[in-house]
């Protein structure tokens, strides 16, 4: 009996799934919240503090888009997902975007169906060695003992990388990054390895980071970004462009602390007027209104301010901008134009 | 002629024992050093422990309490113990406490918490000891619903009309019962209740707020982690999974074919997943059957798994408890009169659980546990809040001391538990 009523249940919810489809915009401001996926805990990227509140790299993009949508970067619900949740909780609707330094491969964005709104932060995988190692190069690391975190991309480039250079190690399984932060300090390993941004991360902490150095080869691409489910191309765009505003802005030289005033009327540089929604009516083609870019970049600030106040310089995680520089000091943001 | 006299008069005082027979040279002789062999493992095993705390206790005391980040505890400790000290970065769980006992509850709510807790214990107690008034049970009956309400806040209204549906359950048996007989009475304790519920519950609860409003501030889901997820989700775990694992059990050994099959097809379909997948299925997969907007609450969704996980295993230990008992207690009881309720509630239940409790309590433990695997998908209990806390760049590189931290708080409840176990069957023990 139970069984059948279970059934039964099934096959009404799959037809009203295929009717109730609203759109995403349209839920989110009927919940007043934006849900949004955001990692169990990065350094620099999403973490809550001892009141909860949530701060980070990856979160300043969903308070950028709260801001945009509902007008307040705090009406965000924080839903934290695993590597191994991450996807699901999109695909079945539980967070409208997914915020959690994702790497954008041709197979997730394709074969699972996602759309990947643009790249964040361009990572790479590198090598962090003790300095008493003497070793230069990562080619020098013949026959080392290497942590590297099971069931991620970190694991077959590694392993790409050591046979097409033709030398030989030994992996050190582990599960997670302090795992391999304890592995690595006991010396279980000779090599630490996973995302550049996470070894800088971790270097920051030890007791001595002077004893350790990170080596200069990056061995993979890995850029990550925010992503929204297919089938929805308004809500993709609402969040390709809010981030992209918050890169224009840093471009144009718009900050948390002029904005106010450059918005207050149309200036002389007509892409400002157009983003800050002082000329054209940008925003109405979205479904928001003029002024939603102007909330975004108000909210935590412009590109380069997310930057340096969470994993940049002037933070403990201390990461120089490198490729995640705008294409204009040699980086490789480059937006198109907000026309 | 003197007064000599070649017996004793008086008893001589006890002497004390040799000093070798007495005190603690006389336990070590005993005890440690009773032969060779055992002397050179006790020095073997003392020399062991000693190399242990060597390392962890001065590592556990020379530690930093007021800090606001592990580089700033480090230069605490060097200051206070001299260079190249070590130690632990205690700090941390100073600054995080009310977060790793509360997780994200909001801060001027967190006295509910402190309430329902308190409010546990003293549903529990007349449960634990039977010298408590038995009116306290009905506290205990109504604990659940009144937990509920304090926990997640909103109307009063919805759990009332929970309980109004348990209520509609006892009057549809004593009506239906006596009109068409038990069987049709025990069709109806199950059915008009869930008619009731899916059907009528929230309307009635909605009418009832809008008559005489009465609510507090909702708690989302998402706010609630720490110890205080574990205690929700184990000990809502552990107080449903006895009732149905005794009703699994019964219904394994029924001679009704279809009970049977499908009391053991459960247990067996139960016990053959691991407990991670209910969970993964929890968390992910229900989320695709539910029309889009449907918020079936994940914490809810993750008691129900645990519950039915648990009950399985319950199931298994209470049926080898039956098992056990002597044929004769089934006779005994059937000569009597007793019909096969009665005989289950008076003699074959209460001998099957004694014999169950230690097995009964290794499953309370082991899933009380097992709640921290609730991590992999996301929840927020002390485990998952340990990987957030070290995402705080001030604490990132803490490993020990929040790990350590965790498991004393679950050591203090499990180590109650089976202390509690031990007091049972003392107490129960009839084999003197």
């Amino acid at each position: 009996m139970k069984k059948s009523v279970f059934i039964g249940t099934l096959a009404a919810v799959s037809v009203t799934a295929g009717m109730a489809a609203a759109s995403t915009l349209d839920d989110v401001k009927a919940a007043g919240e934006l849900k949004c996926g955001v990692s169990t805990g990065l350094v620099g990227f999403a973490a809550a503090d001892a009141n909860g509140v949530y701060h980070g790299f990856d979160v300043a993009v969903c308070r950028a888009v709260a801001a945009a949508v509902l007008g307040d970067g705090d009406k965000v619900k924080f839903v934290p997902t695993t590597g191994k949740t991450r996807f699901t909780a999109l695909a079945s609707g539980e967070v409208d975007m997914l915020a959690r330094n994702t790497t954008w491969t041709f197979s997730r964005d394709v074969d699972l169906k996602f759309e990947f709104i643009g790249v964040n932060y361009y990572d790479g995988q590198g090598f962090m060695v003790p300095k008493a190692l003497g070793v230069a190069s990562a080619k020098d690391l013949d026959g080392a003992t290497v942590c590297i975190q099971t069931g991620t991309t970190t694991e077959l480039n590694l392993a790409d990388y050591f046979r097409s250079n033709n030398i030989s190690y030994e992996p050190v399984p582990i599960e997670t990054n302090a795992e391999g932060q304890a592995q690595y300090l006991s010396g279980a390993c000779d090599v630490y390895t996973t995302d550049a941004s996470g070894l800088a991360a971790t270097r920051a902490t030890f007791e001595k980071p002077d004893d350790h150095v990170v080596l200069p080869e990056i061995i993979s691409k890995e850029p990550l970004g925010p992503l929204v489910r297919h089938g929805d191309n308004q809500w993709g765009d609402i969040i390709r462009w809010t981030l992209n505003a918050l890169i224009t802005a840093e471009e144009l030289g718009v900050t948390s602390a002029n904005i106010d005033k450059m918005s207050m009327e149309a200036g002389n540089n007509p892409e400002i007027n157009r983003l800050l929604g002082t000329e054209g009516d940008l925003g109405g083609m979205l479904g928001l209104d003029k002024e939603w870019a102007k909330r975004a970049v108000a909210q935590s600030g412009n590109y380069g301010e997310i930057f340096d106040s969470n994993i940049g310089e002037g933070s403990p995680v201390g990461i120089a901008r490198g490729l995640n520089a705008s294409w204009t000091d040699g980086g490789l943001l480059y937006t198109p134009p907000f026309r | 002629m003197s007064d000599v006299s070649y017996v004793r008069t008086e008893m001589l005082p006890e002497k004390a024992p040799p000093v070798g027979q007495q005190g603690l040279i006389k336990w070590f002789r005993e005890n440690m050093f009773s032969s060779i062999p055992n002397s050179i493992l006790s020095i073997l095993a003392i020399w062991a422990i000693y190399a242990v705390l060597s390392h962890i206790l001065p590592w556990v005391f020379q530690s930093s309490w007021n800090a606001s980040s592990l580089t700033e505890c480090r230069a605490n400790i060097v200051a206070e113990y001299g260079e190249g000290a070590t130690g632990a970065c205690w700090a941390v769980v100073n600054e995080r406490f009310p977060q790793l006992i509360y997780g994200f509850y909001p801060q001027e709510l967190r006295w509910r918490l402190d309430l329902a807790f308190v409010g546990m214990l003293v549903a529990l107690a007349p449960v634990l000891f039977d010298k408590l008034p038995k009116k306290m049970l009905w506290f205990t009956a109504v604990y659940p619903f009144l937990a509920f309400w304090l926990l997640w806040g909103g109307s009063i209204w919805l759990p009332v009309s929970i309980i109004a549906g348990f209520v509609l359950g006892v009057v549809a048996f004593k009506v239906i019962g006596k009109m068409f007989g038990s069987l049709a009475g025990m069709v109806s304790v199950a059915f008009v209740p869930i008619i009731w519920w899916l059907l009528f519950a929230g309307g009635a609860a909605d009418i009832a707020q809008s008559i005489i409003p009465l609510s507090i501030q909702s708690v989302p889901s998402s706010q609630f982690g720490g110890l205080s997820l574990s205690i929700i989700i184990g000990v809502t775990g552990i107080a449903f999974s006895l009732p149905i694992g005794i009703v699994l059990a019964l219904g394994r050994q029924s001679d009704l074919m279809i009970v049977k099959v499908l009391c053991v097809g459960f247990i067996e379909f139960i016990r053959g997943v691991p407990l991670i997948t209910l969970l993964f299925v929890a968390s992910t997969l229900l989320n695709y059957f539910m029309p889009p907007g449907t918020n079936f609450d994940i914490i809810l969704r993750v008691i129900i798994m645990v519950t039915l996980f648990s009950a399985a295993y319950m199931a298994e230990v209470i049926r080898g408890g039956l098992a056990a008992l002597p044929k004769g207690q089934y006779e005994g009881a059937d000569s009597l009169g007793l019909d096969f309720w009665q005989a289950t509630r008076l003699v074959i239940m209460p001998q099957a659980l004694k014999i169950s409790i230690p097995n009964i309590v290794s499953s309370f433990i082991g899933l009380f546990k097992d709640t921290t695997l609730v991590s992999i998908i996301g929840l927020l209990d002390p485990l998952g809040l340990s990987t957030n806390i070290r995402a705080d760049q001030n604490w990132n590189g803490i490993i020990w001391e929040l790990y350590g931290f965790v498991a004393v708080m679950f050591f203090i409840f499990c180590f109650s538990m089976s202390r509690y176990s031990m007091y049972l069957e003392r107490k129960l023990q009839t084999g003197h």
